[in-house]
């Protein structure tokens, strides 16, 4: 029986989380197959054709699609799913929307988020915002799994491309009409989900303008800008900057905490960061329980300093 | 338009949790307990609706022990309506949670269900979208602003990983809350007081006749590894150093 990966794509490029997902598959026993569904996206299946470990690309394009919505999609892979005994998509906001309700009608659980894959039926997963760390066994007779990107490689590409081979869409069903996406530019800064470093930020930068000296020492490092949940809430940055366990799950080699705290909710989406550096002016801050490197000063004036000397 | 919201009692999120000596759980004897904070999320977008007119009756409903029906006073005190609490001793996945929420649905017709996008203790993210699938209704996730355009579509603006998607559905409908949907309000005392004259109905689970086996089981639950504990570094010029030259990360 072979794996099925639910590829994630913007109908032009396949997103890096596609490529963790493949490799933590390649731990699973069974022959790799990517759906691609999605509308114009002949790209996506030939760049997934590409990617290492992958033997059959099912390519579904269809503008019922498009926008990659729930139910639609979920239709999709359950009319796939009686060829696989594993079904795997990323933890991230497009894999947690779509693989439960595609579990749920295949009649099976779904195991969330897994961080280690210890043997074909037995996964490990954080719980309590990662406090702790279940390990969990499933005989359902399909196994649906999100991978949490971060805890898995990157697949590298191939020269060679695997076969690509076109699926009929299923009925449509159109209980959803998507209006629109309203995108966070990111200028020419790293996406937060692949950069090598993070810098965060958080309610101890009080304002909007005051946010924009991270962005200098962002450009500075060439790293991607994150945000605690107060920042978020406090209109410093928009949502997609937020963090933990409510937000997104990163693992740079190097992230630099300003003016964040450490709520358990915070750490949960950063503490398997290479290396940790925080800079806050509370020398009790739980975030320097956690950072291989604590500077304790004010970030109006550290963090000027910092640009400087770079 | 009636409005089910689904309540799950987890542990307090400020408390610190601990594993069982013996590894099979974390401990939730005599620990304090609390409503899933986004299902507060959800309970207070649901009286906000009805403040607006949209919705007309908010029942709230939990699945588990006797000890949940104070979860549900609470969602009575922050206005719902009613309460139904499903009691059972059995811890169950978010499948057959669905699987229960399915039943009272059909057996409510209720034109929303309203839920939390994670319970904060096993962090799944599943029940939503698996009681949308077992319905067959359209979901909206992560939603962080909910209209009601009229009896048959609602707009909901999504929280996804690129941004901000805007959805328009069909109801009925499912909504799981992410945490900027609303600020749920203080319960004054009088509302305290007043949820205690309000209907909450005790059903016991086999007599909704479900057959619900949960084929995924939790081995042992262990801690995570602890990181190495760090140094502090007393100027900028310092921490520049040890990037540099220790962690070799710049
Ligand atoms: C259900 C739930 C889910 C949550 N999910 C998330 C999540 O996903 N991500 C998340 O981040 N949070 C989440 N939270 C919120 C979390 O509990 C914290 O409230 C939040 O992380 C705090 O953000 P903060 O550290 O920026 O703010 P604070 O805790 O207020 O910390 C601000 C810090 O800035 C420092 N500071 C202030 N001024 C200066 C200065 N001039 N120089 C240097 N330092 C300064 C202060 O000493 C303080 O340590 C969640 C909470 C709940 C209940």
């Amino acid at each position: 029986m072979n794996i099925l990966v639910i590829a994630e794509h913007n109908n032009q490029n396949l997103h890096n989380s596609t490529q963790h997902t493949i490799s933590a598959s390649h731990e699973l026993p069974g022959a790799i197959h990517v759906l691609v569904a999605g509308y114009n996206c002949k790209t996506v299946a030939q760049q997934a054709a590409q990617q290492e470990h992958v033997k059959k690309v099912l390519y579904a394009d269809d503008v019922i699609y498009q926008h990659g919505l729930a139910e639609d999609l979920a239709q999709l892979i359950v009319t796939l799913a009686p060829d696989y005994a594993y079904i795997l998509a990323p933890a991230t906001t497009f894999g947690k929307n779509v693989l439960p309700r595609a579990a749920a009608l295949l009649d099976v659980g779904q195991i969330s988020d897994i961080i280690q894959i210890i043997n074909a039926e037995t996964f490990m997963r954080p719980i309590y915002a990662g406090n702790a760390l279940a390990t969990i066994t499933s005989n359902d007779p399909i196994k649906i799994i999100t991978v949490r990107p971060t805890a898995f490689p990157l697949c590298a590409a191939n020269n060679t491309s695997s076969e690509i081979q076109s699926t009929t869409a299923s009925k449509p069903i159109q209980l959803s009409e998507f209006i629109s996406l309203a995108a966070t530019p990111s200028g020419t800064r790293p996406d937060l989900s692949a950069a090598r470093v993070v810098i965060a930020g958080g309610r101890g930068l009080q304002t909007k303008e005051n946010f924009a000296l991270l962005e200098i020492l962002a450009n500075k490092l060439n790293a991607a800008l994150g945000a605690s949940r107060a920042a978020v809430d406090a209109g410093l940055v928009p949502n997609d900057l937020q963090i933990g366990q409510t937000g997104k799950v990163v693992a740079p080699e190097l992230y630099i905490a300003i003016g964040i705290s450490g709520a358990i909710q915070h750490m949960a989406g950063m503490k398997d960061s290479k290396v940790i550096v925080a800079i806050n002016s509370d020398p009790d801050a739980p975030i320097f329980q956690i950072a291989d490197y604590g500077l304790v000063a004010d970030l109006f004036v550290a963090v000027p300093e910092l640009i400087n000397a770079l | 338009m009636k409005c089910l919201v689904a309540i799950k009692q987890v542990i307090d999120p400020y408390v610190t949790i601990r594993i069982k000596a013996d590894n099979s759980a974390v401990e939730t004897n005599n620990v304090k307990m609390a409503m899933n904070p986004f299902d507060e999320i959800a309970i207070e977008e649901a009286v906000r609706q009805k403040e607006a007119g949209k919705i007309t009756e908010i029942i709230a409903i939990s699945i588990g022990t006797t000890a949940c029906q104070e979860t549900l006073r609470q969602a009575l005190a922050r206005g719902a309506d009613q309460a139904i609490l499903i009691e059972t001793n059995e811890q169950f996945g978010p499948l057959q949670i669905a699987k229960i929420l399915t039943k009272i649905a059909q057996q409510q017709n209720p034109q929303l269900f309203i839920l939390g996008k994670q319970a904060i203790d096993d962090d799944c993210n599943q029940t939503g979208q698996m009681l949308a699938g077992l319905l067959n209704w359209a979901q909206g996730t992560f939603v962080s602003e909910l209209e009601i355009d009229d009896s048959t579509k609602a707009t909901v603006v999504r929280e996804v990983d690129g941004g901000l998607e805007t959805l328009r559905l069909t109801l009925p409908a499912v909504i799981t809350t992410d945490l900027r949907l609303n600020e749920p309000r203080y319960i004054s005392l009088p509302n305290v007081m007043q949820a205690k004259r309000k209907t909450l109905q005790v059903i016991p689970l086999d007599d909704l006749g479900l057959n619900l086996c949960n084929n995924i089981k939790t081995l042992q639950v262990t801690p995570p590894h602890a990181r190495k504990s760090g140094v502090k570094v007393t100027s900028v010029p310092e921490l520049i150093d040890k990037l540099k030259n220790e962690a070799k990360v710049i």
